[in-house]
């Protein structure tokens, strides 16, 4: 009988169509707008995954790592002084604009880092030398760099080619991987000092420390242990877990600075409510198409089913034909629409743009969604059905 | 207990009643339907529009309940049994044959005569060899797999007769089976239906206005307003009658 209900599904292929469509559409919009949100949050974070340091200290107010606010020129020493500290140097972070060749102007992430540890480096290069960020008006850039700071558009930097900081001049003597930053400009990494030579002056410029515990010392020792002895805000930088997340939710304090950034967006930007309304919108199309389409299916049906049921199919058998019926155009529906989302995420992970990270739960997630449309499409009929009177088919 | 008389009487009804609506609007359709539907025959049920015919075998097949009255099919007081037990029952027993054929207009031929089967759980490559053979028995070989729509009405008439008999049902219900043929067709269903009944020992109950079929029955009963007013038992000493008596009254 199951097979029957497939063929009645598939042989009014209008609606059929519809159905597939309109779960498909919504699929791709929950799961590609909670991809991009989530590849757009985890944009806010760049900047640590970029500098890797396992401790970030800051100044008492800062909450998340792209916002300015810095710390006396002192405290490096301080914290270097802390017992359970192995080594601590200067950051340098800020947005900045570059003047092309061209004469047009391109925004960057500029990141200063100390000359003679070179800590905060990028932890991969792709090409040049790392060590030659120390000779004068050096400057590594990232992959996108390699493109957005080109002066005509399809050019390509190369190694030892030079463009303009603020006035001054910055040669290229490396090329390294990096994540794409918040405000979607390519990274730009120099010397701490040279940095304060590119940045307009102002009193105080030092974003951060950047340190690590002493061997033996776990991380949340050494971060409780600067807080005592310095006063200064430390955090930890390493990969939030989902549970991190959850517990924001329920109000718990962090010490991962990548919580704590991701959070904050969360809490103090429209950015949620914006992906979340799209979101929405996916949803109610889902249900709005699936459960309209399926529902004046089935009523298209009633005669047939009715005549099934005066032939003796019980009301259970009918309702599992509809059931089928339901998830079978739910999960092709729920395979296109990931299937688009595939696709997009292709697309948007070779152009590193728009920002796209799917965390492994929301496929789940919107399968439980698409099905929970089918399973209430599926009822909407079923309650129709029981109340079906099998002697109707005996009125034309 | 059944007597011996009992087991050749597919449907006993006494006294049926069946009203529709409530209080003001409350129309009494059946007046108490005293009848009996015997195997072996082909029994024929005739009156005027409205006088409660379908409404009648409605009851007979299970599909509606009735308010008052006893009614067993095949020894099976259908009020006894749970409406699950009784779509179990009609399942089994029961062929049916509607006005509007209601064949699944996607489903191709084969697989709209084989859903009796199917319904029974039985397996769907048995089904359809079960479906073939029924279906070339009423002419219909060549359109196995061709849709109810690529049918003319008299074969989809036949694909429905063939739903009706492939689960060899002991009862076959029948409303208007032969409205939308011709003469000649006519004869080759109505063939059909004496072929069924009498060489399988089956009950056939048709409702019919086509007086060109009424030398095929055995009984014929007249309807009007609600009642059974006439049985008529059809035989070399009785020819059926041209028009019956409630036509004429039309
Ligand atoms: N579900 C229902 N609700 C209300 N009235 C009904 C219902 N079913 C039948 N009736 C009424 O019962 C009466 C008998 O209907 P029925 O369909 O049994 O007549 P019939 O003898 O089959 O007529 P026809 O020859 O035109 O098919 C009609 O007056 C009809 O209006
Ligand atoms: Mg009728």
């Amino acid at each position: 009988m199951l097979r029957l209900a497939l063929k009645m599904l598939f042989g009014d292929s209008a609606k059929y169509l519809m159905l597939v469509a309109g779960l498909a559409v919504a699929t791709f919009l929950m799961a590609q707008q909670t991809a991009v949100f989530c590849g757009l949050m985890s944009w806010t974070k760049s900047t640590l995954k970029n500098v890797p340091a396992p401790i970030w200290v800051v100044e008492d107010r800062v909450e998340q790592v792209n916002e300015t606010n810095p710390l006396l020129d002192t405290d490096v020493a301080r914290v270097r002084s802390v017992s359970s500290v192995a080594w601590a140097s200067p950051l340098y972070s800020g947005i900045q604009r570059v003047r092309l060749e061209s004469g047009s102007f391109k925004v960057i992430q500029l990141i200063g880092i100390d000359a003679n540890t070179l800590a905060g480096a990028p932890a991969k290069m792709l090409g040049g030398d790392l060590m030659k960020l120390r000779l004068p008006h050096s400057v590594i850039i990232d992959d996108l760099g390699v493109q957005r700071l080109a002066s005509k558009r399809g050019e390509k930097v190369g190694l030892n080619d030079v463009f303009e900081i603020n006035d001054q001049e910055a040669r290229v003597v490396g090329i390294a991987d990096a994540v794409t930053s918040f405000t979607g400009g390519p990274y730009v990494w120099t010397t701490y000092e040279r940095a304060l030579q590119y940045v307009p002056a102002q009193r105080k410029m030092l974003q951060a420390v950047i340190c690590a515990p002493r061997e033996g010392v776990s991380l949340d020792q050494a971060i409780a242990d600067i807080r005592r002895e310095t006063g200064l805000k430390a955090f930890v930088n390493r990969e939030a877990s989902f549970e991190e997340f959850l517990g924001q939710m329920r109000g718990q304090p962090t010490t991962n600075f990548n919580v704590s950034t991701v959070w904050w967006y969360i809490k103090n930007t429209g950015i949620p409510i914006s992906f979340g309304i799209t979101v929405i919108v996916g949803l109610m199309v889902g249900i709005a198409v699936s459960c309209q389409t399926f529902y004046s299916f089935v009523l298209e049906n009633m005669r047939h089913l009715g005549a099934l049921k005066a032939m003796g199919t019980s009301n259970s058998t009918l309702c599992l034909m509809l059931i089928t019926q339901a998830f079978t155009v739910g999960i092709i529906g729920y395979g296109i629409g990931l299937l688009g989302t595939a696709g997009f995420a292709f697309a948007a992970l070779k152009n590193e743009q728009p920002p796209f990270y799917m965390p492994e739960f929301v496929p789940f997630a919107v399968l439980a969604v698409i099905l929970g449309i089918c399973t209430l499409a599926a009822l909407m009929g079923i309650w129709r059905v029981s109340r079906l009177e099998p002697a109707m088919v005996f009125r034309s | 207990m059944s007597t011996p008389d009992d087991l050749k009487i597919a449907a006993k009804l006494r006294g049926i009643q069946k009203s529709f609506g409530d209080g003001e609007s409350r129309i009494q359709v059946l007046k108490g339907i005293d009848l009996d539907v015997r195997s072996g025959d082909i029994t024929m049920l005739v009156g005027p529009s409205g006088c409660g015919k379908t409404t009648l075998i409605s009851i007979i097949a299970g599909t509606l309940a009735a308010d008052e009255g006893q009614l067993t099919v095949f020894g099976q007081d259908l009020r006894r049994l749970s409406p699950a037990g009784t779509t179990r029952f009609r399942a089994k027993n029961i062929g049916f044959i509607f006005q509007a054929f209601h064949l699944i207009p996607t489903l191709t031929c084969v697989e709209n005569v084989s859903v009796p089967l199917l319904i029974q759980g039985i397996s769907h490559s048995k089904a359809e060899k079960k479906a073939k053979e029924v279906l070339e028995k009423v002419g219909l070989a060549e359109r196995f797999h061709h849709r109810p729509s690529q049918l003319s009405g008299g074969q989809q008439q036949r694909v429905a007769i063939a739903r009706a008999l492939v689960h060899e049902p002991r009862l076959i219900i029948c409303d208007e089976p032969t409205a939308a043929l011709d003469a000649h067709n006519g004869h080759i269903v109505m063939e059909l239906f004496e072929h069924v009944a009498r060489g399988q020992d089956r009950a056939v109950l048709i409702v019919t206005h086509d007086n060109r079929i009424f030398h095929h029955a055995n009984r014929i009963a007249s309807m009007d307003d609600g009642r059974v007013i006439e049985v008529h038992d059809v035989d070399a000493a009785h020819p059926p009658p041209d028009h019956l008596s409630v036509h004429e009254r039309l």
